[in-house]
């Protein structure tokens, strides 16, 4: 087994046990490369179909190229596809700085989608690699009633064992690719010939690294064309994945402050 | 963290994989973890562009001094407080070495975090203050490590800058935690005398250590050797759920070690039936040829149609795991509330649960004291052997023979409470007292079945509230009764009002219910009785205790009538109750049942009067070896 199949030997056992121990799951589809890795990972567990929902929280302002990527998708994988929207910046925490505020329409968009549909777990594709206040996530995470993630008081979690009785009316975050990095997900997706959106390849010496809403996601400065030049990238650089999202820059706290109160 | 990785040295020859091994660093609180852990990143190049420039910055922002633990202390709370709180994971590259380094934090009220971190490590670095020395939680982090199976422990001494990098000092700390290991057999693998925060020890040998002769940090890091591989071992395939996608009956889960391949002829425990791998099914290409082995996810079909439920294991027959209802565990308890004899628990060993009593309690200690003193129960934090005694039987090995399925969780009210290696296993020992001696009946299975022309059965029958089971229990009762047969009803709510007149409607009462229910219909099947049970029922576990009970005399029909239909009949009046919020608890408005996924016959009352869903249970009973049929010999059947 090399070290692709070890990370994917993983991820499946994780999508086995949730679908096997909590009673109504969604996937949180955001159509980015490791949402779609996994999709992958779900067929690969449960045979070909993906057995719950994919839930897809639109804020509405996704690039194009991602909106044919979902209809499409949607149907060649035969997916239970949940479009659901997001509430009007109004409803919003004016407090936050500007693009955290617009991020934090999703959150509240998400938790729209819990009540309307009472699922007890979200499966949702971060990996500790991607920013620090991840990195401290568990694989089955409780969130309060709120939606909101207590970092002090998370249960142990060891030999693969998981929490997963979420309190009535709570429900759990389920991370199955964790434990990957974004090299991973790049060299997976190559092995497996994943799908994805043309926005990660560079184009006039830019390319998105991450992809978020149009307004607060900005292209890094790259010359990768295909999967294996991004692999040769990712080896040299020493620029964070996220560094075109607006909102992790915009106060030491804010992206903390945002999954304290229930964002990804 | 934000940490994209450079390579310090040319990659590996011949374009070999680079062995990767994940570390845990442990040790007392503020002896230093985090900064040996800022000083390893930036020693093997492994920070981000700025990261260091950006810390010192906040550093003089805040007027403080710049700390190598800052790069970790990432969240703004850890900062406020000083300490770090939970576990991170880090890459870097040594020389030879892709190391994932799980930061463990040492405030004593976060053990569970280092445990988390611990359990995921193949090689642990504990670190020492050189000043303060070998303390409290030294002691207990070294106990919880050779607990958790961690073999390769390098010690660090560190602060060394401040004992004026005495050869004298370090060699007084060097025995005292040497002997400590060696004392739980566990040999350190190096001792090394450091500052983290100058930099002596870690990368370098610098002249202040220069009577230290033994490899440095990143030595040693180098020299660790990733998980031993599992194939070796007997074949364990705990099996994680039975997948009905479509018309194959996939058994799915992950190879905990040994392999396997279509053909092999297999035993399902603790159950002990034998079977066939027909197939290794796969995704997108299926099904797949060749050995798969440890630490595979698979799916296998088998030659036969079995009873396999989650928890079993899949083994070769001949190397199988034991079935036992007790077992003897060393644990390290986290839970608030001590653990005491008579304590009763949920253990989980892989995917199998099963509700347990604590028989036993022995050599419940604090590992973080020198004398061990031993308690009658095991506290918060501390460790302990017990014996505990199973409600249903498992399969498993003791952590000796396999450390994979060796080991168990125990759970208290939903949340993980403590864990920890099965060091011994009573084969076959049930939790039945001595002085019960069942009388067995004077009659034969075959005189009974001779007179009433079909075996014994438990016919059981769930669905919502109202979906019609009584109704159809009621109509199936009679047309066997008219045929000759021996038949006898059992419905849930007449049971309630005798037998289980002392349960009410929690889940561990309901599952009670349930099982009372399955051994008083098996009783009536092994002596040739049709007994038809009609039960909301609406736990799968539950029902899959019952099939388990009655075993092959067991055929679950599932009333699906339609949620809406059901509401609108509600002949008991419960479904308006409900809405009302005048019962708690009521199975049919929440979305509290679950449906059977391998009933022998599903029947939707709203679609067919009840002759012709009588018909399809008789049908149905014939086909799978109850009813007689006319035309086949009688003799064939017994």
């Amino acid at each position: 087994m090399d070290h692709l199949d070890q990370l994917e030997a993983q991820s499946i056992y994780i999508f086995r046990e949730a679908f096997a121990r909590l009673k109504k799951i969604a996937l949180l589809w955001s159509l980015g490369k490791d949402s779609n890795v996994m999709i992958w990972l779900a067929r690969k567990a449960f045979f070909g179909r993906m057995p719950f929902p994919a839930l897809h929280v639109d804020t509405g302002k996704k690039f194009p190229e991602m909106y044919r990527f979902r209809d499409h998708y949607g149907k060649e994988w035969d997916l239970d596809l949940r479009v659901e929207p997001c509430p009007p910046i109004d409803a919003v925490d004016p407090t936050l700085p500007p693009a955290a505020r617009s991020a934090a329409r999703k959150t509240e968009g998400l938790k729209m989608a819990l009540a309307k549909y009472g699922f007890d777990g979200l499966i949702a594709g971060i990996r500790r690699d991607e920013e620090a206040t991840r990195a401290k996530e568990r694989v089955f995470s409780p969130r309060g009633l709120e939606g909101n993630w207590d970092v002090r008081d998370q249960p142990p979690e060891f030999w693969d064992h998981f929490n997963a009785s979420p309190p009535q009316g709570a429900h759990l975050r389920i991370h199955p690719i964790l434990h990957w990095t974004e090299a991973d997900i790049w060299a997976y997706t190559k092995r497996e010939n994943i799908p994805i959106i043309p926005l990660y390849l560079a184009k006039e010496g830019k390319r998105y690294r991450s992809l978020g809403d149009q307004d607060i996601t900005n292209p890094v400065n790259s010359t990768a064309s295909s999967i294996d030049e991004i692999l040769v990238e990712l080896e040299q650089t020493k620029v964070p994945e996220r560094s075109g999202r607006a909102l992790d820059h915009e106060t030491e706290d804010a992206f903390e402050r945002l999954r304290v109160a229930g964002y990804l | 963290m934000n940490m994209i990785v450079t390579p310090t040295s040319p990659a590996t020859p011949n374009g070999t994989t680079r062995p990767q091994v994940r570390i845990v660093i442990v040790g007392h609180v503020d002896h230093g973890k985090s900064t040996l852990v800022g000083r390893l990143l930036h020693e093997t190049g492994s920070l981000p562009d700025g990261k260091l420039e950006m810390l010192k910055a906040v550093s003089a922002r805040r007027g403080m001094p710049f700390e190598w633990s800052f790069l970790l202390d990432a969240l703004q709370t850890e900062r406020d407080q000083g300490i770090t709180i939970d576990t991170t994971q880090i890459r870097f590259r040594t020389n030879s070495r892709d190391i994932v380094l799980i930061d463990a934090p040492g405030h004593a009220e976060f053990l569970r975090n280092m445990i988390t971190g611990a359990s995921q490590a193949d090689g642990a670095v504990l670190i020492i203050d050189a000043l303060e020395g070998v303390r409290d939680q030294t002691r207990r982090h070294g106990y919880l490590l050779h607990l958790l199976g961690v073999k390769q422990v390098a010690v660090v001494v560190n602060k060394m800058d401040r004992v004026d990098f005495s050869a004298e000092r370090f060699k007084d700390i060097s025995d005292e935690i040497s002997a400590h290991l060696n004392g739980l057999g566990v040999t350190p693998t190096a001792v090394i005398p450091i500052s983290a925060r100058d930099g002596d020890g870690v990368a370098e040998r610098t002249d202040r250590i220069g009577w230290y002769k033994g490899p440095t940090v990143v030595e040693a890091l180098d020299r660790l050797e990733p998980a031993r591989p599992l194939e070796a071992l007997a074949l364990r395939l705990p099996v994680q759920a039975i997948y009905k996608f479509d018309d194959r009956r996939i058994v799915a889960g992950r190879i905990e070690s040994g392999s396997l391949v279509a053909g092999d002829e297999i035993v399902i425990m603790p159950a002990g039936k034998i079977a066939k791998i027909k197939t290794v099914e796969s995704w997108p290409v299926t099904p797949v040829a060749g050995r798969q082995g440890a630490g595979r996810s698979v799916g296998i079909t088998l030659d036969r149609e079995l009873f396999i439920e989650r928890g079993d294991i899949v083994a070769h027959a001949g190397t199988a795991p034991r079935e036992t209802r007790r077992l003897r565990a060393r644990i390290f308890w986290l839970h608030d509330k001590p653990l005491a004899k008579g304590d009763q628990l949920l253990v989980r060993c892989g995917p199998k649960e099963s509700r347990a009593t604590v028989v036993a309690i022995e050599k419940a200690v604090d590992p973080g004291e020198l004398s061990s003193s031993e308690n009658k129960a095991i506290g918060r934090n501390h460790v302990g052997e017990i014996d505990i005694s199973l409600s249903n039987p498992i399969a498993t090995d003791p952590y000796t023979e396999n450390p994979r399925t060796g080991r168990l969780v125990i759970e208290v009210s939903g949340r993980i409470a403590g864990g920890g290696l099965v060091l011994s296993v009573d084969a076959g020992q049930r939790a039945v007292p001595v002085d019960i001696v069942p009388v067995e009946s004077a009659l034969r299975p075959d005189e009974r079945s001779a007179r009433y022309q079909h075996n014994g059965a438990v016919v059981w029958l769930t669905g919502l509230p109202a979906s019609g089971k009584s109704t159809l229990a009621k109509a199936l009762e009679r047309r066997l009764f008219t045929n000759g047969g021996s038949p006898i009803l059992l419905d849930g709510d007449t049971l309630r009002a005798g037998l289980n007149s002392d349960l009410g409607f929690s889940a561990a009462d309901r599952s009670e219910n349930i099982r009372r229910l399955a051994e008083v219909a098996t009783h009536l099947a092994r002596n040739g009785h049709i007994a038809i049970v009609a039960a909301v029922s609406p736990a799968r576990e539950d029902r899959a205790t019952a099939r388990r009970i009655a075993d092959t005399a067991f055929r679950e029909i599932h009333v699906a009538t339609p949620a809406g239909v059901c509401e609108e009949r509600d002949p008991k009046g419960h479904y308006k109750k409900a809405r009302a919020g005048a019962l708690a608890s009521f199975t049919g408005i929440g979305n509290d049942y679950e449906a059977p996924q391998a009933a022998e016959l599903v029947i939707d009352t709203s679609k067919r009067t009840v002759a012709e869903a009588a018909d399809e249970i008789e049908q149905m009973l014939k086909t799978t070896g109850v009813l007689f049929d006319e035309a086949v010999d009688l003799a064939a059947n017994i």
